[in-house]
């Protein structure tokens, strides 16, 4: 039998790194819980509104897509359609080519993330730089980021300050405050010199067509300043109603992700800068990306489309605390990101299968969520999907089945084995035959094995008055 | 990318279609979701400073304090609106060098940006900048420090408010206390790309 994936790469994480996560997950619990229960009477009821509203608009995207199609067209917005990961690069692209432009920058967006648009863009010949600090130090150290709302929770200091001398940022310091001005210094030159600024939303509303873009650092902010072409990518799951739901939903985004009331700068956009503005973008696209929401709007998953990406059910997870996002193997790690990874997959879904697998099913994702979306369910649905389709991946971990329901339909083999398995108590834990047994020995010690006890002891024992007589043979037997 | 269209559209009705019921829309009460601890106890401009120093934001209430903040931290080269300077001219004399043109190829002399803000909200400590009220989007982010002047007349008790009164204006953007992160091991650093200052200053 083999491992589950997620505990194969757990076993070899560096003790620093799973110290790093461990901790900023941790902190990042602690503040929400202690913000979001300290600023409103009855957070609970808010996050139900908040997750009925989302629910509502997942499923009638029928008729709220094409409504803030044409909301956007009306703002001046043009509006793309991509369904799937290639075309929303090569939407991009073309964009770009129209404009001759060269050079992009861009802020943190987890769908760019899905389409690996910066290095589709690198390869075609256009510069992408990361202008959100995580993910800068992600795409200079060639890495992944480990968790959507903070990319270097695997990293500390000294492997960013590392990172940079090697890149030329100056020589190895490792003080936080020094890191970040070199970056910002490094970072301003290459916002004046864009052409073009690509972020994602985080909501677009169909009422005014006004696109919302949150960040603590104001990159995303500087984008829009200082370029002259802006380029959203959005997922089609975006959508808000109502903009009297935006003061819902940031209250709540802020508050889940990163323990804030607000995060620093909200930005709210409807279209090409005003006339009498100098600074800015004159050209504004939104490209609607696919990219596989749709087969998961068609499952019975569906709930977990009303994701808004706050990153907290990762910091509540006990899983995730010790496995950290890279083993998840996938864009979304966490909970979130073990019900979404493995149905954005398509037709490849037992590739992922194993992700549903990675949680205990102790709700704490449910119970933090903004959406209230009930996590623990959708995992269950997937563990059967994964079952149904025998995935391999679905299957590693799980401890072969066969002898057992063979002894457990045939008492006397089952009294047989009972009394048998003491031969348990007598072996080395490496030549115990199960290997999952093997493995669980390997950090604790079993009980000593009692087999057929419980049933010598219930025999023996002297009926009280008036208890039913024992049935006789035939009952199928229960482990003792 | 309009076979795209018709495509995802396509597929959104088709798993849609098995759907017996939709979720209806839920109406909700603004009140749910307002710090009614906090809003109104008191008078806006007082409860809009308590909660701008919350976020690390500087609340000042006179152009002769601003002056005389930016000469202590020896902040003597900066940016001013325009139509704000002379308001604030008198105040600042000697020893400052303040343009009322912004030079994007300069961005780095300007140790600080004075802005017209569009309001605030109180609730929160927000400054709401806008294309209308902000001359330059540029110049209230690359200065280290960000001075938006504001009007009491134009602070909003709490953000639900803020919320219905957006208008159309294209840009509009809420500022929470200085720009910051905590990707670094969780410690936070202010000044990242913008402002590592935001100061109000209520003009009146
Ligand atoms: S599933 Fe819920 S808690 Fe997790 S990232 Fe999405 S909105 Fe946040």
């Amino acid at each position: 039998m083999k491992f589950q994936q997620i505990d194969q790469f757990a076993a070899h994480l560096r003790p620093s790194t799973r110290a790093a996560v461990y901790d900023g997950s941790k902190k990042g619990h602690e503040k929400r819980t202690q913000v979001l229960f300290d600023h409103y009477p009855d957070p609970d009821r808010l996050r139900q509104l908040a997750g009925e509203i989302k629910q509502h608009v997942i499923e009638n995207l029928d008729t709220y897509l094409p409504a803030i199609e044409a909301k956007l067209k009306a703002n001046g917005v043009i509006v793309h359609w991509a369904a799937t990961a290639e075309a929303a690069n090569e939407a991009v692209l073309a964009i770009m080519r129209a404009r001759n432009a060269t050079r992009m920058v861009k802020a943190k967006t987890m769908v760019s993330e899905e389409t690996e648009l910066a290095h589709f863009l690198e390869k075609n010949g256009v510069e992408c730089m990361e202008t959100d600090l995580g993910e800068f130090i992600v795409q200079i150290d060639h890495d992944h980021p480990s968790h959507i709302v903070k990319p270097i929770i695997h990293k500390n200091r000294r492997d960013i300050a590392t990172s940079f001398e090697k890149n030329g940022l100056g020589a190895y310091n490792d003080d936080p405050q020094t890191i970040t001005r070199r970056a910002r210094d490094f970072l301003r030159k290459k916002y004046l010199v864009a052409d073009v600024a690509l972020t994602g939303a985080n909501f677009l509303v169909a009422e005014s067509g006004r696109l919302v873009l949150v960040t603590n650092e104001g990159n995303s902010r500087f984008c829009l300043a200082a370029t002259r072409c802006h380029i959203a990518m959005v997922g089609i799951e975006k959508i808000l109603p109502r903009d009297r739901d935006l003061g819902l939903l940031l209250n709540l985004l802020g508050r889940s992700g990163t323990g804030q009331q607000l995060t620093v700068y909200t930005e709210f956009i409807t279209g090409p800068r005003a006339p009498a503005q100098p600074d800015g973008p004159d050209e504004m696209h939104v490209i609607l990306v696919d990219n596989g929401r749709t087969d998961v709007l068609a499952s019975d998953c569906r709930d977990i489309l009303r994701c808004i990406r706050c990153g907290a059910c990762l910091n509540v997870c006990p899983v995730y605390r010790q496995a950290s996002g890279h083993a998840y193997r996938s864009v979304y790690p966490g909970p979130v990101g073990a019900v979404l990874s493995p149905l954005l997959m398509g037709k490849d879904f037992p590739e992922k299968a194993d992700l549903p697998k990675a949680s205990s099913l102790c709700g704490a994702c449910n119970e933090v969520c903004p959406v209230d979306i009930p996590i623990p369910d959708l995992l269950l649905r997937l563990r059967e999907k994964g079952k149904r389709e025998h995935s391999a991946a679905a299957a590693a971990g799980t401890p072969p089945m066969g002898a057992w329901s063979l002894l457990a339909s045939q008492p006397t083999a089952w009294k047989a084995a009972l009394l048998g398995g003491r031969i348990i108590n007598y072996l080395p834990t490496k030549m115990l035959p199960i290997p999952a047994l093997r493995a669980w020995e390997g950090k604790r010690s079993l009980p000593a094995w009692r087999g057929g006890e419980f049933r010598h002891w219930l025999k023996g024992r002297a009926r009280s008055p008036g208890a039913p007589p024992p049935t006789s043979g035939g009952q199928s037997p229960r482990p003792s | 990318m309009s076979n795209d269209r018709e495509t995802i559209l396509t597929r959104v009705r088709d798993a849609l279609a098995p759907l017996k019921e939709r979720a209806p829309l839920p109406d909700w009460d603004t009140e749910l979701a307002i710090m009614r601890r906090l809003v109104p106890a008191h008078e806006p401009w007082v409860l809009f400073c308590e909660r701008l120093v919350a976020v690390n934001g500087l609340p000042l209430d006179s152009a002769a304090a601003l002056a005389a903040w930016l000469r202590e931290h020896q902040h003597l080269h900066g940016y001013c609106d325009p139509a704000l300077w002379p308001r604030l001219a008198a105040h600042f004399g000697e020893g400052f060098t303040v343009e009322t043109e912004y030079d994007r190829a300069r961005v780095d002399d300007y140790q600080f940006g004075i802005t017209a803000a569009a309001g605030a909200v109180a609730e929160t400590g927000t400054l709401i900048l806008d294309d209308r009220a902000t001359t330059r989007r540029l110049a209230a982010l690359t200065p280290w420090v960000h001075i938006a002047v504001l009007s009491r007349a134009a602070i909003f008790a709490d953000l639900q408010q803020a919320v219905a009164a957006m208008g159309d204006d294209p840009n509009i953007i809420w500022c929470t206390g200085p720009s910051k992160t905590a990707d670094v091991e969780g410690i936070l650093i202010e000044g990242v790309h913008g402002p590592g200052i935001q100061i109000a200053l209520l003009l009146g």
